[in-house]
């Protein structure tokens, strides 16, 4: 594409709104101990709880920022500033008809239409910190699958909650691990028993909506042997004056011979920084994937990772970024090899619009004495305007005989050949942009459940728009 | 620097390296001076943690300079040994040999080549002679691929070395050839290429280092610095062959103006930890830049490369291909980056990394990257890990051929292709028996 024009303020005014706040309990901004004795308090945790959130605290105030090779932008964070926690103070929702009036109206402007939930298994919506409102069908109740929110997983069902908790990622994986370790609420805790095979997938919409609040949920999923769970989380945030923080910590565990599939949309408003560290844990002939796609934030450090311990055990990510003016999608992947005939693929596709920047940042690991590993990576890039900027800083490390690792990765434009063909077919420069982009991920975005794949071609139609012309 | 003349006595020409620039040698006083700076700002910079960024997965711990002392006197019978053994290519245009950093023969240039103006000197005489060129291009380009700190020391340290000038319009038909040697134990060099070339013109270097003593341990610290003038053609053929006791670190910068190409193909066998710093800088329209290079590790040795593909003009097009085959418990760590500067459209780049694994120990991290900020690029890199072809290998043992030397047809036919790339036979036969004699002799 030839034409150089500047990319015009998408239109955000589906996620910009906000309704009056009612934190009956508000820890105030900033972070001390006293922070986290409060929120013990109000959480009424157990001690082992309160222990690991002070653990937490300390780990992070150590550990430096990691702007040794990440963003500078990172030092764009007061973390004084920060409320840490606050819960509506509602206890949570069994059925539709008790959730409030207002979050209802929320789930409204978002576009989600009644209809299609009923067709869910489960809802669990964070209204902050705090779910609002949780229903699992009676059918996945009644096969033993355990989905309710974190806090109440820990409290009662200590004896699976606490064996992994905290064990595929610990506190001081990074600096925001760390962060979220000491202050996490909300979230979801899932466990899926021996052979149950959860049909439909489970789902949770995650807000921001206090001004200067940071959210950080904490989301455990546990598949027992040969058992099946799809999980979606999708995210939109009305926008704010000041920047806001989300890092939430994802651990998924995948026993001998299940499968989990955990599934991001987030388009958080331009102004959150988006720190969330996720990783899945793979025993013998389990698998892992990671479906994610990032649109909104400001900054967004995501990572993916799986850690295939057993035998013949597969990871997979798929990942599409899109980053418009003002924002930077730094995503990638991590693949660690731990054990023998794992099989890992990432496949990445990125957008830059305007001013935006998309990196892929990623690791492949293959220890030494292992057999017949197999890594596939592709990453593709796609630049729409003269002033998009892409970066891709892979990391693969091989070690021994034995095993096959590639990785490939191409930068493009829309090819203007396209553009001229779609346009003398009658369709507009922009639309035909827009097609021609939704043309670049179809193949990816084929694989996301059929609601979420209409919501992204949305998403991605919306923020094109006005982006050439 | 010393400026205390007691202190000095002690600075005599096997002193440590670590006491700083010698001031007794015969420089000018512009050259001198920048040798201070660089003192000062090896001193200054931190040295590199494994947590950098640039130096990631590298093993710095091997980066102790402490033993190391400069170039002491050369015996007869040692002179006698390294000119033997300088042994390149048949036919070569002129010839330098250096043995800890001291000129220790020279083949010149024929005196048509002279008349046409192309001066191929030592450092030290150029400086003198052609001050106002040579301090234009001198240490002109910043080491920016995380070796800082020893370009500083290079700097602050060097005292010999080659400096090529081809004018305008000139072609050199046959190679140009250096030889640089460290002998003795803790030996210490800090070669110098500088290259100039001139619209048009055309020229080839061929450059071997070596030891001659293959078990002693020492030090060098290179940096050479190939300038392409609009329209001209230069390749640059590195042949590291260092003691497997050797730790070396080389820093080029290639620098190419508008429809010029360069072409720069790295061998490394040998040394303990080699690291290679590649920087190629595409300033004009039209301009080309091929890096290749192949290693071929094996007992503990490892290789470090650093590379970065900068398109800073419109235009522009370069090509990576690097090949490491590792056995034993060798490690190859390879960093490249390829980058596009804003407005730099019209880039062509390729980057490509492969490595052959023929060990059960042996480990390859490979960091290929891209930097994109300009959108009407094409650009590609891939990176492989793998092992010798089953298949491959049984086929060669149905036709006789014992698993030894099937395995290793298999590796030469692996490197051959980056071998090929460079279309001039009479290196690439040179290139090849290097490699031979490196599986021969491990």
């Amino acid at each position: 594409m030839k034409t150089e024009t500047s990319a015009v303020d998408i239109n955000r005014s589906i996620g910009d709104f906000a309704y009056p706040e009612v934190h009956v309990r508000d820890a105030g901004a900033g972070l001390s101990e006293k922070t986290i004795h409060y929120i013990s308090d109000v959480k009424e945790d157990p001690d082992w709880v309160r222990e690991f959130r002070l653990r937490g605290l300390k780990t992070f105030l150590e550990k430096p920022l990691p702007t040794h090779w990440a963003s500078k932008d990172l030092e764009a964070i007061d973390f004084d500033k920060i409320r840490y926690y606050l819960s509506p103070g509602t206890e949570a929702k069994r059925t539709w008809e008790e959730v409030p009036e207002d979050i209802k109206r929320t789930f409204e402007r978002l576009g989600i239409p009644e209809q299609e939930r009923k067709f869910l298994a489960g809802v669990e919506a964070q209204f902050d910190s705090e779910a609002v409102y949780s229903n699992i069908k009676k059918a996945v109740g009644e096969q033993g699958v355990i989905f309710v929110g974190s806090t109440e997983g820990l409290k009662k069902y200590p004896e699976i909650f606490r064996k992994w908790f905290g064990k595929v990622i610990p506190i001081a994986d990074n600096k925001f691990s760390a962060l979220n370790s000491a202050v996490f609420s909300g979230g979801s805790f899932i466990y899926v028993p021996p052979g149950v095979k959860v049909k439909h997938p489970l789902q949770a919409y995650f807000r921001i909506n206090a001004e200067n609040f940071g959210q950080f949920e904490r989301t455990l999923i546990i598949a027992d042997e040969g058992s099946e769970v799809t999980y979606m989380e999708g995210c939109t945030a009305p926008k704010f004056n000041t920047t806001t923080l989300h890092s939430a910590v994802v651990e998924l565990v995948a026993l001998k011979g299940a499968k989990i599939q955990y599934i991001t949309v987030q388009n958080w408003s331009a102004n959150v920084f988006n720190l969330v560290t996720k990783r899945g844990l793979a025993q013998e002939n389990a698998e892992v994937k990671w479906i994610d796609c990032n649109i909104g934030s400001r900054l967004t450090m995501k990572y993916p990772s799986v850690i295939m311990k057993g035998r013949k055990s597969r990871g997979e990510v798929l990942s599409i970024a899109l980053a418009n003016d003002g924002q930077h999608q730094d995503t990638g992947a991590k693949m660690i090899h731990a054990a023998d005939e794992t099989t890992s693929n990432i496949i990445s596709k990125s957008i830059s619009i305007g001013k935006g920047r998309a990196t892929y940042r990623g690791l492949v690991h293959v220890p030494k004495h292992l057999k017949n590993c197999k890594n596939n990576t592709e990453c593709d890039a796609l630049l729409i305007n003269a002033t998009s900027r892409t970066d891709t800083y892979p990391a693969i490390t091989v070690r021994g005989t034995g095993n096959a690792v590639q990785h490939e990765a191409s930068v493009s434009q829309v090819s203007a050949e396209q553009i001229f063909y779609m346009q003398q077919r009658g369709l507009t420069e922009a639309q035909a942009m827009s097609l021609s982009v939704n043309g670049f991920v179809n193949d990816l975005v084929r694989q996301f459940p059929m609601e979420y794949s209409v919501e992204l071609k949305r998403l991605i139609e919306l923020e094109m728009e006005g982006s050439v012309g | 620097m010393r400026h205390n003349s007691t202190v000095l006595d002690e600075v005599s020409e096997t002193g440590s390296i670590l006491s700083g620039p010698v001031e007794s040698r015969d420089f000018p006083e512009w050259f001198r001076e920048q040798q201070r700076d660089g003192w000062e700002q090896f001193a200054s910079l931190p040295s590199p943690k494994r947590k950098d960024q640039l130096w990631r997965f590298s093993n710095v711990d091997l980066l102790n300079l402490t033993p190391f002392k400069f170039g002491g006197a050369l015996p007869n019978k040692e002179r006698n040994a390294i000119l033997e053994q300088s042994r390149g290519l048949d036919k070569v245009a002129a010839r330098l040999i250096f043995a800890g950093d001291q000129l220790i023969e020279r083949d010149v240039l024929s005196d048509q080549l002279k008349k046409r103006g192309v001066i191929f000197q030592p450092l030290e005489r150029a400086m003198a002679e052609h001050a106002d060129l040579f301090r234009k291009h001198f240490m002109s380009q910043p080491a920016i691929l995380g070796s800082a700190k020893f370009a500083a020391l290079h700097q602050a340290l060097v005292s010999s070395g080659t400096f090529l000038y081809v004018p305008r319009g000139v072609e050199v038909e046959l190679p140009i050839e250096i030889f640089h040697w460290l002998h003795g134990e803790n030996a210490s060099a800090f070669p110098h290429l500088l290259l100039v070339t001139d619209e048009l013109a055309k020229v080839t270097v061929i450059e071997s280092f070596c030891s001659l003593d293959k078990e002693a341990a020492g030090f060098a610290c290179g940096v050479n610095d190939l300038i392409a003038g609009p329209g001209a053609k230069v390749t640059y053929v590195c042949m590291q062959n260092w003691g497997s006791e050797v730790v070396a670190l080389q820093m080029n910068s290639t620098i190419v103006d508008h429809d010029a190409s360069a072409m720069s193909l790295n061998l490394h066998l040998g040394g303990k930890y080699s690291r290679f710093e590649s920087l190629s800088r595409l300033i004009g329209e039209g301009g080309r830049s091929d890096l290749l290079a192949i290693s071929v590790a094996n007992g503990t040795q490892e290789f470090d490369a650093r590379t970065l593909q900068d398109h800073i003009s419109p235009h522009t097009a370069s090509d990576l291909l690097y090949k490491n085959a590792l056995g034993d418990r060798a490690r190859t760590t390879f960093g490249g980056l390829i980058r596009v500067e804003p407005h730099a459209h019209f880039t062509d780049a390729y980057q490509k990394v492969r490595n052959l694994l023929l060990s059960d120990d042996s480990e390859a991290n490979s960091m290929p990257g891209l930097e994109i900020l300009a959108d009407n690029v094409r650009c590609t890199h891939g990176a492989t890990s793998g092992q010798i072809d089953a298949d491959e290998l049984f086929y060669l043992r149905t036709r006789g051929i014992p698993v030894p030397i099937a395995q290793r047809l298999i590796v030469s036919g692996f490197l051959n292709e980056v071998i090929q790339r460079l279309d001039q036979e009479a290196i690439a036969d040179h290139l090849r028996r290097l490699i031979e004699d490196k599986f021969a002799n491990g």
